[in-house]
């Protein structure tokens, strides 16, 4: 093993580690965040710093083959669906007509009553 | 032309994802290519639908990394506050203005609020968004608005 792929092993085990650990968090975040909104934001981190550090450290284990493309385009996929899906979660809430806890002092905004009937 | 170019991008993808290049699994590939462009043209005499990619690639890569380290920034402190004993959470659901023209550049915008965490898209109302923030402070108006700028500024301006 020369001193390149030894690197590369290294460093490709911190992300894995890594983005392992924000899992965890985003998992611990779930549990310990006390309603729907706040949780919300916690499974957030897995979306992004968790798939992207495990991405990137995968990444590097594969080198150039074919199953880096393939990380790649997942990865692509993961980074529109991810935030997309967390929206209609949240905008599902909204409508429904459950509103976040606001903090003292402040007061949360309302969306726009809908026309009953689309134009 | 357009024809063309998707039934490249279709193979290659094919190429791509099966890594294996014997006649009859390239062959499979190729009728797959062919049938989803049949199916393409069928739906086209329906509905003529385009989707209008008006972005400057390299500005987009440049947004793309600026992004990431916003992601970073924003997990560190998201992390920071589901480890910290005593949670202080500051939660407010407030409008952000958006000065994008075109239906990607909203969305590009909206999908970014939502990818850095600490802050949800959950609304989309004509000339703002509604955004949840699970750690409020003033400076959170400041950062979206130049987040703001920055995706208007990946686009081609003009009317779309």
């Amino acid at each position: 093993m020369t001193v390149l792929e030894l690197i590369i092993e290294v460093a490709s085990w911190i992300l894995i580690l890594s983005g392992s650990f924000f899992v965890i968090v985003g998992a611990l975040g779930t549990l310990r965040f006390p309603d729907f909104w706040s949780r919300l934001h916690a499974a957030s981190i897995t979306d992004s710093a968790g798939m992207i550090l495990l991405m990137v450290g995968m990444g590097l284990q594969a080198g150039f083959t074919l199953i880096l493309v393939k990380l790649f385009i997942i990865g692509v996929f993961l980074f529109i669906t991810g935030p997309t899906a967390t929206h209609a979660v949240a905008n599902a809430a909204l409508v429904s007509g459950l509103r976040p806890r606001e903090a003292e002092g402040l007061h949360g905004a309302e969306p726009e009553p809908k026309p009953k009937t689309n134009p | 032309m357009r024809t063309l170019l998707t039934a490249t991008i279709l193979l290659g993808l094919w190429l791509l994802m099966s890594g294996i290049y014997e006649p009859l699994i390239i062959g499979f590939g190729v009728g797959s290519v062919l049938i989803v462009i049949g199916i393409t043209k069928r739906m086209d005499a329906i509905d003529d639908d385009r989707i209008d990619v008006r972005l400057k690639p390299v500005a987009f890569v440049g947004y793309i990394l600026w992004l990431l380290v916003e992601i970073a920034k924003a997990n560190l402190a998201v992390t920071r506050l589901i480890l910290a004993p005593k949670m202080q959470l500051r939660q407010h659901l407030f409008p952000v203005r958006y000065t994008q023209d075109s239906d990607l550049g909203q969305v590009i915008f909206a999908n970014s609020i939502t990818l850095t965490p600490g802050t949800i898209s959950v609304e989309c109302e004509p000339g703002h968004f509604l955004v949840h923030a699970v750690d409020y402070s003033a400076d959170d108006n400041l950062a979206l608005a130049d987040m703001d700028r920055r995706v208007t500024r990946v686009e081609f301006q003009g009317q779309s």
